[in-house]
């Protein structure tokens, strides 16, 4: 999911990576030609709205800006300049969304290459208990759909079950689930990937160095993801969970089964997202009619905010949304209650400050600007690289192709997030061209680049 | 072949891709939009003319090797004509974005001109297709081998990456070019950039014998780069300026009712 925060946090919030140790810029003064504009903003927000509705493009008016926020204007005419800032902040949040999303699918390729214990079979997942050696193509098509079908039904099971447990405020069952989850990313699939690239590069650690290491590792994230810490660490933090899960799956699923599996789940995010009794949908909903945020622990959330003067009474009364869950995990041996994988995009409900006294110096309020993304969407754009990176017999242009395409879908899917202001399902275009450019750059692609490789010629 | 010939390859091959983006298109968010979107142009372009000969071959006699070569070379000037068919359509989209970012901006001019646009697309163009002529020869130039032990030219690392280096700078030039003569509708100039593209493309038919190739295209690329330079509104003039650190006397008049210095393009 991905959500798009216009407004800064409610001091209520306990537990918010917002509130944790950020350096403060001083937010720069409001623009002198704001105020000029005011006026006229009432009858050109609807033009505007329409003309940006029809000639909207991925690349957005940001011209380098590097401020991270922008007083508001406290007129009435917030909406419309609203909407100018949300379409003016998207080049630089798509960005600030490439980023993570690239560095996440850098780790899952270069392990992928380098590392032999992810791309070995050693088993399946209780998920997908049909086995795919089988010598007919027919058969192997529909265990491979067997599979998608057992391994959706859980999510969906799941996603329910996290839905029931919301409204019904089990908080305390599920801030310990989410714990439990966390626990076993960041210490058990550390400590694995840890060993298994210590095997590859044949490197020896004493049991000491490593659980000291490991022990380091896993505390000072857990701190990070669930309390409070310095947003970069805890951004980092989320990559790496978010690489070592998706390569838990590529390791775990089987091929066709995890293709299936990567289309399967763009239709269910699409469903759950949009759908009016899609569980997600109902679960941002309560979410914005309790005013909370969702359990940061599991969206990675780009934004840095503070806010300076008067905010902080009138944004507590608005909308923070976001959500966008993920967590997935399959452990064979344990018996857990494995969480699913959801992705959403959404978008905070921008409040429109209403304190028409303030002047236009006074109007320093920080607002939040920042795009969140569900660790999910990490987890699958990874999963579709990686299987693109481990099955593509050895063709780093089939990697490339998936890369540029995930990132294009992501692009295009942060452009509806600008124009149609509500949560968005993150996985269904760029999973889509991800599969699109996997199989039509592996099968057509790669025999017409490696002839012209083999004569040395260039196009 | 090991790491020595990887990096020096990857360096001469993209080290001024690398730097021009690094020092050009990293820091503004919206050139870095541009060049991704320029990549999938480039890249569904590809995907096109991978069709186009994938059926061919399929279609015709595979024992037959001249056929073969024959419908290679047929594959690569489709792929040719296709990429630069892209490249027009990526105008066209470039110049509705530009409109609409004009519209929405502030003082109804937008943050980015069509002429950095085109540079930025042709960086891109550049990128993505050296990135995917080479990549996998770089790769295996990591691992064992002799090059050439069945006879054929031990250069062939080195000359890809050379040649590589060229379909960069080559890409940038033509995108430059490309955009100012759509948008003043010189179309002999449009012919010359896709004319230039299939010679380019054509001598590469020419490896090994490299210095019938790679020499011509690299003044190819020279005459491109200068060409290009004068299209952007470069001149000798500024040259010297830039070389002698002289501060320009700015004559530009200061307009006070909307307290904006015009901006120059």
């Amino acid at each position: 999911m991905i959500t798009f925060m216009n407004s800064s946090d409610s001091e209520e919030e306990a537990c918010n990576e917002r509130t944790s140790l950020i350096s403060a810029e001083s937010p720069p003064a409001a623009s002198y030609q704001d105020g000029l504009q005011a006026p006229e903003a009432a009858e050109t927000q609807t033009y505007r709205k329409r003309r940006s509705d029809g000639s909207c493009s991925p690349s957005d008016a940001d011209g380098g800006n590097s401020d991270s926020g922008l007083p508001v204007r406290d007129i009435a005419v917030d909406n419309k300049e609203e909407e100018e800032l949300t379409l003016k902040y998207g080049a630089k949040h798509v960005i600030m969304l490439f980023v993570p999303v690239t560095l996440c699918m850098i780790v899952v390729i270069a392990t992928i290459k380098s590392v032999r214990f992810y791309t070995e079979k050693n088993g399946q997942l209780i998920y997908t208990p049909f086995s795919e050696d089988t010598p007919s193509v027919g058969q192997r098509l529909l265990n491979s759909v067997l599979n998608t079908i057992i391994m959706i039904s859980v999510i969906v099971v799941m996603t329910v079950f996290l839905v029931v447990l919301y409204k019904y405020r089990c908080y305390k069952f599920i801030h310990g689930w989410l714990i439990l989850s966390s626990l076993m990313l960041l210490f058990l699939f550390t400590y694995i990937y840890l060993g298994e690239v210590l095997k590859t590069y044949n490197v020896a650690m004493d049991y000491p160095t490593l659980f000291f290491v490991i022990w380091n590792f896993g505390a000072v994230g857990m701190i990070c993801i669930h309390w409070k810490g310095p947003l970069h660490l805890q951004q980092a933090y989320l990559i790496m969970i978010s690489a070592l899960m998706a390569l838990v799956f590529i390791k775990y699923l089987p091929e066709w089964s995890a293709w299936v599996i990567l289309g399967a789940i763009s239709i269910y995010d699409l469903i759950a997202v949009l759908c009016p009794r899609g569980p997600l949908r109902m679960l941002v909903e309560t979410a914005q009619e309790r005013n909370e945020p969702i359990f940061p622990a599991l969206i990675y959330s780009s934004a840095m905010v503070w806010t300076v003067g008067m905010a902080k009474q009138d944004t507590a009364s608005r909308d923070l949304t976001q959500q966008t869950w993920d967590s997935a995990e399959d452990v064979r041996e344990i018996h857990e209650n494995p969480a699913y994988v959801e992705s959403e995009i959404f978008e905070a409900r921008s409040p429109a400050p209403t304190h028409p006294t303030t002047s236009l110096l006074e109007e320093l309020e920080e607002e939040e600007r920042g795009v969140k993304l569900g660790l999910g969407d990490f987890i699958f754009y990874s999963v579709l690289v990686g299987k693109a990176a481990a099955t593509a017999s050895g063709d780093w242009n089939t990697t490339l192709a998936c890369f540029v395409a995930i990132l294009i879908g992501l692009c295009l899917t942060l452009l509806l997030l600008a124009v149609f202001k509500k949560a968005l399902p993150a996985l269904p275009i760029s999973i889509t061209f991800g599969l699109v450019f996997y199989f039509s750059t592996d099968n057509l692609v790669r025999p017409f680049m490696d002839t012209l490789a083999s004569h040395q010629l260039y196009i | 072949m090991g790491a020595t010939v990887f990096f020096g390859c990857t360096f001469v091959a993209f080290g001024p891709a690398f730097s021009l983006f690094l020092l050009t298109v990293a820091g503004d968010p919206l050139r870095v939009i541009i060049l991704v979107a320029g990549a999938f142009f480039w890249l569904v372009s590809l995907l096109l003319a991978s069709v186009i000969w994938f059926i061919s071959v399929h279609l015709s006699n595979r024992e037959d090797s001249r056929l073969q070569y024959g419908l290679l070379v047929f594959g690569a000037a489709v792929s040719v004509l296709l990429q630069e068919a892209f490249r027009f359509a990526y105008f066209k989209l470039l110049k509705k974005a530009d409109e609409g970012l004009a519209t929405l901006s502030e003082d109804g001019q937008s943050p980015i001109s069509l002429k950095q646009m085109a540079y930025v697309s042709g960086l891109s163009f550049g990128i993505i297709s050296g990135v995917f002529s080479v990549i996998n020869i770089l790769a295996d130039s990591i691992g064992p081998g002799i090059v050439g032990i069945h006879g054929d030219s031990p250069y062939y690392f080195i000359t890809s990456a050379f040649l590589t280096m060229a379909v960069v700078f080559l890409h940038t030039f033509w995108g430059v070019i490309f955009f100012d003569a759509c948008e003043r509708r010189r179309y002999w100039a449009l012919a010359l950039v896709v004319a230039s593209h299939l010679v380019t493309s054509g001598l590469t038919f020419l490896n090994p014998w490299y210095q019938a190739s790679l020499i011509p295209i690299y003044i190819i690329t020279i005459s491109m780069g200068v060409w290009a330079f004068f299209t952007a509104g470069g001149s000798l003039h500024n040259v010297l300026a830039c070389l002698s650190c002289k501060q320009e006397e700015d004559n530009r008049v200061m307009v006070y009712s909307a307290l904006q210095v015009p901006i120059e393009d």
